[in-house]
């Protein structure tokens, strides 16, 4: 087990690193910051002025060993647009991004989990057909396009809700989260329900296609035979057997909710790190994208770290390797 | 299922918050790096500066020099510019507002570290600053300089004992973001809102609203939303797709002026060969036919621009034929706009040796102008019927402008916002030679070159006698227009809207001032 993990760890520093340099390079390719960045008004010497304070004056290699450095120092680099570690820029949009991701995957798994179930137990009835003509919609529509018609619908005609922006915030353990204000959850609940359902419908296609292939199994008809209730046959036999696939896929979901809510964050203006990132792209602010991207990727690995070792406790098959992993 | 989601919507229905009548809302359309007055020269963050700060001059909403913090300023001599302040003035933390400040604020300027687009662009032309009372500076410039005043618009004022050593992040927080402005910096949530709380102690016109919230709302249709949904009682820049419905509906107010800011071609107009320019089988040509002044003749005469306002811009543009809009400092009476006129266009084609055309690519960008993708694919429309056919390709301003500096286009769509209110901002970047050394024709991306517009802008740049200086200016825009050095599009117009009961004087600038609206 020790060993599986150290050599996670040493895999991860591998992943970190290429994609730092990658990221790095890619985005030196597209352009110039100065050239956005600074004031159409400026002259020649104060463009250049502008380059040699932003240090983009100096080699590539040496900007990216600059960088380096100060990612080794917990900065990941400085904003060029705002001259604020790049850390810092996206750990304070991270809480708002984190509960929004959260609460759209607590309401995909909470609508998600029951809906196929009953889809996948009683295929036939008018109400498994109609979840899954729902869950076509959920495919198919477009994000933006939802996003906005919540909007229209529940914030102009309706009035309902606020159509943007995040409510107010309480300090939790140092950390601002608008979940447990009711402010908050009014600003919170269309975006997150925007978000979520996409993974809604994602969830109830995995999860019905698992019941049906489950019920058909040898040990659900031995269960059946030996007298087993039909509560338990589900709870036990079928959900727990289930559980492996739609548990991968909850995690890597999380995973690119969190780094990829971007259109919804935009729709809603939220200010979570999606609009971050957007905007930095949109400046080439080199520091913050690398930052960003290589945060998101260690978000990734350490998700698929956790959904490895959930894995042992929802099936004593699966050992962690150590030696051969 | 159904029933529980309707239930949480009705929960949710019952808590809507009172708005107070004397607090306003308003969205912004772009995000502001920074509240350092100092940092970032972006009309954004400017723009939530002037909401906290001031200058020593003030505009107004059409651009026109104002008292601000001095209350008068004169030339002593050719090279000597003195300001008097404006007395009992306080900051903030109450203190008093002396030329102690100006002179801190002015010599803070270049020392901002790490700065992306520095102020120095105002502040270099003074060499020496000598403080004759508290409440008379004087600044010495090395050559004659007729734009002081201009420039001291834009360099925000900032307490010396606030901001003493204090660095961006100083403000950011709120510690240093000690102002003489209408308004008290409250707080700054990134990417989401900038709140502020009326200075009660303020000299001027006091803001009517006690609060004002500068919310940041990128995304264009859900701007339009938020004020239709009453979130917010203003927003900017009203996207041109809504801009009849808003005007339509009956509880909106819309606002509008037209901008400072001009859109046009920059043509690659002074190299012998140009790398989008091809005969009709896409072979590359041996000379340059944009260098050729009756073939931009022909490229002006084949754009419709009335067409282009119309249907485009949806109205939100006025056509021109020259640099500033009417009523600015610069603008030519004269000067029309080029008419629609496809026969005289391939009529001159031919006289420029080109009967039947030839082929070319146009470019501009698709995230940076008001509808630039769309105006850059109808221009291309209008130069395949005069005989040119034309592609285009358009993409992210990250792109576009690196690209655009390094000189690899031949025909592109850019814009100019002169942020001097008059005409010797545009004639200096895009128009003058371009030259390093002297800091001129910085954004000249067609490197248009004329020796007599040089002179005659030169002259200007040097002469302080306004109406003198007017004069030399409209010459100078009239040289480079009869080149067209640029294809002058048109000016675009600021739109605001606000709930009814609101009003707003728009602004030439493009500035949202919460404390210019006004409860009705």
């Amino acid at each position: 087990m020790l060993i599986y993990l150290i050599r996670r760890l040493a895999q991860s520093a591998l992943v970190l690193f290429v994609m730092s340099a990658l990221v790095f390079l890619g985005v030196y390719a597209i352009g110039n910051p100065v050239d956005i960045l600074i004031n159409p008004q400026a002259d020649q010497a104060e463009i250049a002025r502008a380059t040699a304070a932003l240090g983009l004056d100096q080699p590539l290699v040496v900007q990216y060993r600059n960088f380096l450095v100060s990612a080794f120092g917990g900065e990941l680099g400085r904003s060029f647009a705002s001259n604020v570690p790049a850390v810092d820029l996206i750990l304070q949009r991270m809480p708002a991004t984190i509960e929004l991701a959260f609460t759209a995957m607590i309401i995909a798994i909470v609508l998600g989990l029951p809906l196929g179930l009953w889809a996948g137990l009683w295929p036939d009835s008018a109400s498994a057909k109609a979840i899954m003509a729902g869950s076509i919609l959920g495919f198919s529509l477009p994000t933006f396009w939802v996003g906005l018609m919540l909007i229209m619908v529940f914030s102009v005609w309706l009035g309902w809700l606020p159509p943007t922006g995040r409510g107010q915030t309480v300090n939790v353990l140092g950390i601002d989260l608008s979940l447990f204000t009711w402010d908050g959850l009014r600003h919170l609940f269309m975006p997150a329900l925007n978000l979520a359902l996409f993974k809604l419908a994602l969830l109830i296609r995995l999860t019905r296609a698992g019941t049906r292939e489950a019920m058909v199994q040898d040990y659900v008809r031995f269960a059946r035979a030996k007298g087993v209730s039909e509560r338990r046959i589900v709870r036990v036999h079928v959900l727990k057997n289930i559980m492996i696939p739609i548990v991968t896929v909850i995690g890597l979901e999380f995973g690119s909710v969190l780094a990829f809510a971007i259109v919804t964050e935009t729709i809603f203006a939220w200010p979570g790190m999606g609009k971050l990132l957007i905007d930095s792209i949109n400046v080439l602010d080199r520091p913050v994208i690398v930052a960003y991207l290589m945060i998101i990727v260690f978000v990734f690995i350490f998700i698929n770290l956790i959904v490895d070792l959930l894995y042992t406790a929802l099936d004593p098959r699966v050992r962690l390797g150590g030696a051969r992993a | 299922m159904l029933r529980f989601s309707a239930t949480l919507v009705v929960l949710f229905a019952c808590a809507t918050l009172p708005v107070r009548a004397a607090d306003i809302s308003i969205a912004l359309s772009a995000d502001v790096t920074s509240i350092d007055p100092h940092f970032h020269n972006l009309t954004p963050n400017n723009n939530v500066s002037n909401h906290i700060f001031e200058a020593l001059v003030a505009k107004d909403a059409r651009g026109q020099l104002r008292p601000g913090l001095a209350e008068s300023w004169r030339t002593i001599d050719d090279l000597t510019w003195e300001f008097r302040l404006r007395k009992g003035v306080k900051f903030h933390d109450g203190s008093d507002f002396t030329a102690a400040d100006v002179a801190f604020s002015l010599d803070r300027v270049p020392t901002v570290p790490n700065s992306p687009s520095p102020f120095t662009t105002y502040s270099k032309q003074i060499v020496e600053k000598i403080v004759v009372d508290p409440y008379t500076i004087r600044f010495k410039t090395a050559a004659p300089y007729p734009l002081m005043a201009n420039d001291m618009s834009t360099i925000m004022i900032v307490s010396s004992r606030a901001a003493k050593g204090a660095g961006t992040e100083d403000f950011n927080s709120g510690k240093a973001a000690i102002g003489t402005g209408p308004f008290k910096f409250v707080r700054w949530q990134k990417g989401d809102r900038i709140e502020l709380a009326r200075y009660e102690g303020y000299w001027g016109a006091k803001s009517p609203w006690d609060k004002a919230v500068l919310r940041i709302i990128a995304s264009d249709p859900t701007r339009v939303a938020s004020l239709l949904a009453g979130e917010v009682r203003a927003i900017e820049n009203v996207p041109t797709a809504d801009l009849s419905r808003v005007t339509k509906q009956a509880d909106l107010s819309v606002y509008r002026i037209v901008s400072h800011r001009i859109m046009y071609l920059h043509v690659d107009s002074n190299r012998e060969t140009t790398p989008f320019v091809t005969d009709k089988a896409g072979r590359p040509l041996n000379r340059n036919p944009l260098k050729d002044v009756r073939v931009r003749h022909a490229l002006s005469k084949a754009i419709n621009r009335q067409a282009l306002v119309d249907r485009v811009m949806e109205g939100a543009a006025r056509a021109t034929g020259q640099l500033m809009p009417e009523g600015m400092f610069g603008y030519t009476p004269t000067l029309k706009a080029e008419p629609y006129d496809p026969d005289g266009a391939r009529k001159l084609l031919a006289e420029a040796g080109y009967p039947d055309g030839f082929a070319m690519t146009i470019h501009g960008p698709n995230d940076r102008y008001v509808n630039d993708d769309q105006v850059t694919q109808t221009l291309a429309q209008m130069f395949s019927r005069i005989g040119v056919p034309t592609k285009v390709e358009t993409m992210p301003s990250a792109v576009y402008f690196t690209r655009a500096n390094k000189l690899e286009f031949s025909v592109m769509l850019v814009g100019w916002g002169s942020d001097t209110s008059e005409a010797s901002s545009p004639l200096k970047a895009l128009l003058a030679t371009y030259n390093n050394d002297k800091g001129m024709g910085q954004a000249n991306r067609g490197r248009y070159s004329s020796a007599k517009m040089d002179g005659l802008l030169q002259q200007a740049l040097a002469t302080v006698d306004d109406a003198r200086r007017e004069q030399l200016l409209q010459q100078a825009t009239a040289v480079a227009m009869s080149d067209l050095g640029i294809i002058p599009l048109y000016h675009q117009e600021n739109v605001w809207a606000t709930r009814k009961g609101i009003v707003y004087t728009p602004r030439a600038d493009e500035r949202t001032f919460a404390h210019e609206f006004r409860p009705q």
